[in-house]
């Protein structure tokens, strides 16, 4: 197997309500958003992976825990085989450094009062990437990178149009030359036509400077575009993880055949009317038993709902947490 | 390390900032050279032209001391020019930075701030101000002070909520997922984008400080006599405003327009700050 470059174990964390006077008085316990319940998943050098899920499953959590933006409450986030969930002050710049983020809304993750060439150069000058009188030559660079024209240096980020704001964002998580990328909905508050120029984009600096890229998306066609593995995610756990061809062609967890059979066809011809899941996310505040995917499943048994599914191996390099071997991916609940 | 606000080259200077701008001024250069504006000494008594009507020779009148009222409220600036901005600089500067602590810190830190300042807030301000200057004694300074002391909560108040709104924004995130230190996300990122309503709220302050050294002035509590200074000046004419309004009356103008002139600035300032996205 390839080098491991960033992994989570078991990683878990929690959103805990206010806990009100009174709510002690009467001896609850704290209420708290189980946003990720033991995700476990590996990231190889080099490689694109996919983080899929439908809003609120934790994808996003996740990719702040990755990036040490959120702390974890249990579980640990491995770097280069080092356990990096509890680094502070210089060494965690360090790990930041090589482990960059790009947030998802272009409008708010730029500071409105800072100049382009502002949020380059203070990335560049803190981390000490550069040399003072080399700065402006490599902000000039980092804006050809992302094709931006060099004029663009001294204009205020509402200058800007949504796909050049992200590509500003590009242009800063890169300026500090980190090793892995993680994409947070990096398009999904983007055009469809811009869509494809970013994403392209950020495939080309990939492979030009062999970046690992954590794609987080709910888009699965864009996913299928540009990954090479593909992580499904449900209610905080990661259910199904695997090569991207293998994921879409035959699922082994029927949340990915439910997940994979939801978005439309572009075809018409080949459009169905069955519906692989049925009913609502269960609340994150009180899940349910057992495998957590159990009351929507047209497979559940009676082990389902008591037992917990671990992740275990249905191919090379592929994993899912699922008690059936082998599923009919035809069966809904109607039929069932 | 620049905690000021850049201002953007604004293709047109909002009217209010133009208007306010030019008023201030005004009362900035009679403040600093009120010599050349003035046509008497303001404290130059003289006893055969007491309470005179405004004639030529007295455009505002005399007090009962026989003293220009004119010569009086030119002199008066440079006291109520320092009243407003000595009144405020430092409750602005203190209230902000710690504002901005407490709303970047949260949690147990920004609760037990929140009762401080609702304890400081529950008296009423002259009250409070008036006591502590009663403590440490009459005059100008023991006046800034005292205002400096219950002033900064409202700053910190305001800076507070809106640091608190700027730090869950995703600019915020990137410069923790760059690295960077606490004390510059704060400073460097994120003041910049709160600090606009204390601004604006400073000099609605600038006006309501004039008010208060006014207010404390004609208690007796503020500048002292023979000072000129607008408030005292109302309260010396008071006993006489049946006979000889003009010299309550025109002091009262000159706290009318350098207020509304604060005001103005502030609204333009507004403009000018505000965030565009």
């Amino acid at each position: 197997m390839t080098d491991i470059i960033l992994s989570a174990q078991n990683v878990s964390k929690e959103f805990l309500f206010p806990h009100s006077i009174l709510a002690r008085i009467r001896g609850e316990p704290p209420r708290a958003v189980h946003a990720l319940n033991g995700v476990s998943l590996d990231i190889a050098k080099g490689e694109t992976l996919g983080i899929v899920g439908e809003s609120g499953c934790g994808k996003s959590t996740l990719a702040r825990c990755l990036v040490r933006l959120h702390e974890t409450d249990g579980g640990r986030i491995m770097f280069e085989g080092a356990d990096v969930s509890h680094l502070q002050g210089p060494a965690r710049r360090t790990f930041n450094r090589r482990v960059q983020m790009i947030f998802q809304d272009p409008y708010s993750s730029l500071n409105p009062r800072m100049t382009v060439r502002q949020i380059l150069s203070e990335a560049l000058r803190v981390h000490r990437m550069r040399p003072a009188a080399q700065i402006d030559a490599r902000i000039a660079e980092l804006l050809d990178l992302v094709r931006l024209s060099p004029d663009a240096a001294n204009r205020y980020p509402h200058e800007f149009s949504g796909g050049q704001r992200q590509r500003i964002g590009i242009a800063r998580a890169l300026s500090v030359e980190p090793e892995v990328l993680v994409a947070d909905e990096l398009v999904s508050a983007l055009d469809v036509s811009v869509q494809a120029q970013v994403v392209n984009l950020l495939l080309e600096l990939q492979d030009r400077l062999h970046l690992t890229v954590v794609f987080v998306a709910h888009d699965l066609r864009l996913v299928r575009h540009i990954s090479h593995r593909v992580a499904v995610m449900y209610l905080g756990t990661v259910v199904e993880n695997g090569p991207t061809a293998e994921i879409f062609a035959h699922p082994n967890h029927p949340y990915t055949n439910a997940l994979l059979r939801a978005a439309p066809e572009v075809n018409p011809t080949r459009r169905t009317r069955t519906v692989a899941a049925r009913g609502e996310l269960p609340s994150p505040i009180n899940l349910p038993s057992g495998c957590l995917f159990h009351t929507r499943c047209p497979h559940a048994m009676d082990r389902c709902r008591t037992e917990v599914p671990v992740l275990r191996a249905f191919g090379k390099n592929h994993v899912a947490a699922c008690h059936l071997d082998t599923f009919d991916p035809t069966v809904t609940k109607d039929t069932k | 390390m620049s905690v000021l606000v850049r201002l953007r080259p604004a293709t047109r200077l909002p009217r209010p900032l133009i208007a306010g701008g030019a008023i201030i001024g005004a009362c900035l250069i009679l403040a600093i050279f009120p010599q050349l504006f003035a046509p008497y000494d303001p404290l130059k008594m003289d006893y055969v032209a007491l309470n005179q009507a405004p004639s030529w020779a007295h455009p505002f009148g005399t007090d009962n001391f026989g003293r220009d009222v004119l010569s009086r409220i030119i002199f008066a600036y440079r006291i109520d020019m320092q009243i407003a901005i000595f009144a405020t600089v430092f409750a602005f500067t203190f209230g902000t930075l710690l504002g901005a602590l407490v709303g970047y810190a949260g949690g147990r830190i920004e609760a037990l701030f929140g009762r401080v300042v609702d304890a400081i807030i529950t008296f009423p301000f002259l009250v409070l101000v008036i006591a502590i200057v009663s403590v440490l004694g009459p005059g100008l300074v023991n006046m800034y002070i005292a205002v400096s002391v219950v002033g900064w909560v409202f700053y910190a108040r305001i800076t507070a909520a809106e640091i608190k709104v700027q730090k869950r924004l995703d600019y915020a995130d990137a410069g923790r997922a760059m690295g960077y230190t606490h004390f510059r996300i704060i400073f460097r990122h994120l003041l910049p984008n709160a600090i606009t309503p204390a601004v604006v709220y400073w000099m609605t302050d600038m006006a309501l400080a004039i008010l208060l050294g006014s207010s404390l002035g004609y208690l007796g509590l503020g500048a002292q006599p023979p000072a000129a200074e607008w408030g005292v000046q109302i309260a010396d004419g008071k006993n006489f405003m049946t006979t000889a309004w003009w010299s309550s009356v025109f002091p009262g103008f000159a706290i009318v327009t350098t207020g509304l002139g604060f005001s103005l600035l502030g609204d333009g300032l507004a403009e000018v700050l505000r965030t565009r996205k």
